[in-house]
């Protein structure tokens, strides 16, 4: 289909995009990648009339650290964190779901903030976030704000980003030797999207046993699921086989998934223990 | 004589690459959607987001008060007339018509309810979403068992029951062989409905041609000389006053046959607005608006003496047909009355076919077009029976086959199959899978606990036979040869295989030949291409040509060299007094003559002829499916590990395009198999409306392929040819599916329908786990 007509603006600041956000009210939307936006709008699912495009503000670009923070721009490209050297380092569960995304089209045009701020419940993003304890720094005309994983992402398609707030970047703690990550993702077969996901972040002491793990999986509700039973069975053991296949098997635990037409609830919570166990032993 | 790039010799037979590909990979196609015509209007169409529901009203003004819009259309505007009208196949068939816009009711998802036309494809769009429609919306039925039970709610108003028609079809003595059976194989499958997904959607261009005096029609179509007709038939519009062509068709794969609604509606628009207006469907669209394929429920019992030999069947067959009935809607599942025995020879066989009343989208032909099911049908039987008796399934299949001696042979219904050897074939696809070696890898992998499993499907499938085809050779002044055939093609590549025949008839190099098509003012009367019947009837139709237009140049020969026709040869592409090659005729000089005058006194000017060809019987290609297929215990993921595929069609024109051919038809095999499923919810809302929820395969989904062939010719007709468009569509699927079924033999589990979905599988794997109290 055809998308409602609408109204464009490019800023190149983002002080300009925050001042056309407040200018044109409710009916204006940010405009990054148009990978979610531009579908849903072809649909005719959204109508906004005025568009600010985001995607020509050079500060909101980028990759970068911050001593142990890993930062990147929000309208940082999902191919140039899937093949970032520095993310591969700090966070290589985050370059390796960003390489899982959709196909080189999508990776080449879509962004992590755009991601984060439309938060699909099969999006990849929001799952290996979680698990990195990343947190978001919010601008608005009023000023910025900092809001951590756990408080931002709420439910289906459902954030705490205001109306009038934009994303400038995604903040990633603990780049040390001692952490480390991964990502492991059970596709749909049609749209590539997840069914079930899992991102881990172990950290480990100097005795290489596992000190904190956390664990968040996708596909498994409106948002993604802290896999809490996980994270302490793992929690001062050594990470032998055994070990993380006990613990796995406890990955949905607690979880009260929805089924839909391919895949039922039963089938997502038995997934979610074998890509949990995919994860770890990828972590490894 | 060698064969050279350009030479004739030899061209039936030989691989030349495509000569249509070079336009097509760069962009040079021309497509329904590249025709712009000055003042062309664009239409859009609203449609019913309910299965079923009262139309309670319809708010067209703020629509029509939209810049740009020429006209908005709804039933009322239209006073009953302009209708889809399918053709009363059978005695007794229920086939309301179909209204171009629903009046008063809708009874499927996707029936249009108001047109617009606007200058330009968003307006017409924007404008089409302004029209507001208030919906009381009702209960819908989308199970063909629901739709038959008794007391079942009618699908649509007018109907009595929901009963498209019902045939039977029985030969020997059924109830005897069923009363001396030592084992019944009972077994019921469900085919998953598939979207058919031309790569081009459906879509017209209509135009009025000098007011009043004609109607000019572009339309991404199979069958160009029937859409007319029906055209005519459905607009009241005169036929010969209609000029229709197909220009470049991407795909139709049987879902571009046939008339749509859409399409009354652009040229009844083009009509009274006399403006060009253009449709083309949407992808979205296409998943509602476009004949879908399979969705058959068949229930089928075998019985079986205890050595295995097959002595009765009986079919019964629920094809779900939708709502609305196409051209072709009732065909398909009609496949099942000549191929329920497959390859073997059942003499007592009971066939009982009913299509369907839903309130779904429609259905109609899709690659194979009722046969992949009743390849499927006896093949898990076969399968199954093997099973249950305790029997090797390839023993099972051998003791039962038709043999060669048998042809042509006549089944207990009546069919004739015209050829074939169905064991050479096996013999074929066993040796080229290393079966044994595959079976004993199996056991061992079973062993460590795997689930691995091997499959195979012996099958048989008609081609060509419905209608005729027709051909036209026009030899030019020059000597070069312009090709008419009514078999217009979709991608099947008959430029170049018609090409070859025609090259290598008349002796003339291919690059000298070219091979027209499409076109109901340059084209004599034909038909279209569909069930695998191009290579057999334009071939066919071509050969007859060709033969024509030799007799002549041969006469116009003898004339010239002062000598009696007998004594006159065709060699290499010139015509000379046999023994006398040095005074060799070419084409050129013969046509020359033709074409000045220089012929005998009581033979008419010019060098052109044509034919029609109607073999008036079927023929019967066959081959053997070989799968290897592992199964993830964890995830129920399955993976198809080796596919072998041996086709018998006949005397091959081209391999490299029957290769392709059965690539394709393999491809939209396994789509079917692995997991393309067009599903609705219990209240008829689409669920895979779009491709991120309907899984098409992939380039990347698809295993290599090993291939072969045995060639057995067709007796019956000219070239020795059989279709193998559907092959690929045809036993590969049921192949897949033995192999599965193998696979979770270990864990008793006995039938799975497909599509074989990871979650599907697991699902069966865990039932039956617990079962076994694992
Ligand atoms: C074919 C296809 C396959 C895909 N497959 C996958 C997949 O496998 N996994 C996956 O995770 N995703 C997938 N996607 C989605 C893709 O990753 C999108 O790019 C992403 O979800 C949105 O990013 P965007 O930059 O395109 O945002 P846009 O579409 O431009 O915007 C999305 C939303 O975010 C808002 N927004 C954008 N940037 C900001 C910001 N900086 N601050 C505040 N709000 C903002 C917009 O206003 C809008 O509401 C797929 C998409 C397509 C089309």
């Amino acid at each position: 289909m055809f998308p409602a007509s609408f109204d464009y603006h490019a800023p190149t600041t983002v002080p300009e995009a925050l001042r056309l956000l407040a200018e044109n009210g409710p009916d204006a939307k940010l405009l990054a990648g148009g990978h979610s936006l531009l579908p849903a709008m072809k649909l005719r699912l959204l109508e906004p009339g005025c568009l600010v495009d985001i995607g020509r503000i050079p500060e909101l670009r980028g990759i970068r650290r911050e001593g142990q923070t890993l930062v990147i721009g929000a309208a940082t490209l999902h191919a140039d964190i899937a093949t970032s050297d520095v993310v591969r380092q700090a966070a290589p569960g985050l370059a390796t779901a960003a390489s899982l995304i959709g196909d080189v089209q999508v990776r080449n045009r879509g962004t992590i903030g755009g991601s984060a701020a439309h938060d699909d419940p099969a999006a990849d993003y929001p799952v290996i976030l979680t698990a990195l304890d990343a947190s978001f720094m919010l601008v608005s005309s009023a000023g910025a704000r900092t809001v951590a994983s756990g408080d931002f992402f709420l439910d289906y398609f459902t954030t705490a980003l205001s109306d009038l707030e934009i994303i400038t970047e995604v903040r990633i703690p603990g780049a040390a030797a001692s952490v480390t990550s991964a990502y492991a993702k059970l596709e749909h077969p049609a749209s590539g999207f997840l069914v079930v996901s899992a991102g881990v972040r172990i950290e480990r002491g100097a005795d290489g046993r596992c000190r904190t793990a956390r664990i968040a999986i996708g596909g498994l509700g409106g948002r993604p699921f802290r896999a809490t039973a996980v994270e302490s069975a793992l929690a001062g053991h050594a990470l032998t086989p055994a070990a993380i296949a006990a613990a796995a098997a406890l990955a949905a635990d607690g979880s009260d998934p929805d089924g839909d037409a391919y895949a039922p609830a039963e089938y997502r919570r038995h997934m979610a223990t074998v890509y949990v166990q995919r994860a770890l032993e990828a972590a490894l | 004589m060698t064969q050279h790039p350009h030479g004739t010799t030899g061209l039936i037979g030989a691989s030349v690459p495509r000569v249509e590909d070079l336009a097509l990979i760069t962009g040079a196609g021309q497509y329904v959607d590249d025709i712009q015509l000055p003042g062309m209007l664009h239409m859009a169409v609203v449609r019913s987001p309910y299965p079923k529901a009262r139309i309670r009203s319809i708010e067209t003004a703020a629509a029509r008060a939209m810049p740009g819009v020429a006209a908005v259309i709804t039933s009322a505007d239209l006073e009953g007339k302009l209708n889809v009208v399918a053709p009363p196949m059978f005695p007794g068939m229920q086939a309301p018509p179909t209204p171009a816009l629903a009046a008063g009711m809708v009874y499927a998802v996707g029936a249009p309810i108001a047109a617009v036309v606007a200058a330009t494809r968003t307006l017409a769009q924007d404008a089409a979403n302004a029209v507001e429609v208030e919906y009381e919306p009702l209960p819908a039925t989308v199970d063909v068992e629901v739709a038959t039970a008794p007391g079942a709610a009618p699908v649509r108003d007018e109907l009595q029951h929901n009963i498209v028609y019902t045939t039977v079809r029985e030969g020997g003595d059924v109830d005897k062989a069923f009363g001396e059976a030592h084992h019944i194989t009972r077994l019921r499958i469900q085919s998953p409905r598939q979207v058919v997904l031309a790569m081009e959607p459906r879509g017209l261009v209509a135009a009025p041609e000098r007011p009043g005096q004609g109607l000019r029609v572009w339309i991404s179509h199979q069958t160009p000389h029937l859409a007319r007709s029906e055209l005519a038939a459905e607009l009241g519009y005169p036929e010969h006053l209609i000029h229709l062509s197909a220009p470049d068709v991407g795909g139709g794969f049987g879902s571009k046959s046939g008339i749509y609604r859409e399409d009354l509606l652009a040229c009844h628009l083009a009509l009274k607005l006399d403006r060009p207006v253009k449709w083309v469907a949407t992808r979205s669209e296409d998943f509602v608006a476009t004949n879908q394929g399979r969705d058959q429920l068949m229930f089928s019992e075998l019985a079986l003496s205890q050595d295995g030999t097959m002595l009765g069947l009986k079919v019964k067959l629920l094809a779900n047909m939708g709502a609305y009935l196409h051209f072709a809607t009732a065909g398909p599942p009609q496949r099942m009355m000549g191929m329920a025995p497959g390859c073997y020879q059942i003499r007592n066989l009971r066939v009982e076919v009913s299509g369907v009343f839903t309130n779904t989208v429609s259905t109609g032909p899709y690659r194979g077009a009722g046969r992949p099911e009743a390849v499927l049908n006896i093949e898990r039987l076969a399968d199954l029976a093997a099973r249950e008796l305790g029997l090797d399934r390839i023993a099972l299949r051998r003791k039962n086959f038709i043999r060669p001696d048998q042809f042509p042979y006549r089944t207990a219904t009546g069919v004739e199959y015209d050829s074939g050897d169905y064991e050479k074939a096996l013999d074929e696809a066993l040796r080229l899978s290393g079966y044994d070696a595959m079976l004993r890898q199996r056991d061992e992998r079973r062993a460590r606990g795997e689930l691995v499993g091997v499959g195979l499907c012996s099958f048989v499938e008609p081609s060509g036979g419905a209608f005729f085809e027709s051909g036209s050779i026009r030899v030019e002044p020059s000597g070069a040869v312009t090709v008419l055939t009514g078999s217009s093609p979709h991608g099947q590549g008959l430029e170049t295989t018609f090409a070859q025949v025609v090259g290598e008839k008349l002796g003339v190099p291919m690059d000298r030949i070219s091979v027209r098509h499409g076109d109901t003012v340059a084209i004599q009367q034909g038909i279209g291409t569909f069930g695998s019947r191009s290579a057999i009837m334009g071939g066919g139709a071509l050969v007859a040509a060709a033969e024509k237009v030799i007799d002549k140049a041969k006469r116009i020969a003898a004339h010239l060299l002062e000598a009696a026709t007998e004594d006159i040869v065709l060699e290499d592409g010139a015509f000379a007094v046999a023994g006398v090659p040095n005074k060799a005729m070419t084409w050129a000089q013969i046509s020359g003559a033709a074409h000045r005058g220089r012929i005998p006194a009581d033979m008419e000017a010019g060098l052109q002829e044509s034919a029609t060809y109607d073999p008036r019987r079927e023929s019967w290609g066959f081959g053997t499916h070989v799968a290897l297929v592992s199964i993830e215990t964890n995830t129920g993921e399955l993976k198809i590990e080796k596919l072998v595929l041996v086709d018998d069609c006949g005397v091959l024109i081209n391999p490299k395009i029957v290769e392709g051919q059965i690539h394709g038809g393999v491809a939209q095999g396994l789509g079917e198999a692995l997991r393309e499923h067009m599903r609705f919810d219990e209240d008829g809302q689409v669920l895979t409306g779009s491709l991120m929820d309907y899984a098409i395969l992939r380039a990347a989904d698809m295993p290599p392929l090993i291939m072969g062939e045995t060639e057995t010719p067709n007796p019956f007709n000219p070239l020795g040819v059989k279709g193998v468009g559907e092959a690929g569509a045809n036993g590969a699927p049921p192949a897949v599916a033995n192999a599965v079924m193998d696979a979770l033999e270990p864990l008793g589990i006995r039938h799975v329908d497909m599509p074989y979905t990871a979650p599907k599988l697991w699902a069966a794997i865990r039932a039956a786990q617990g079962d076994q109290g694992a």
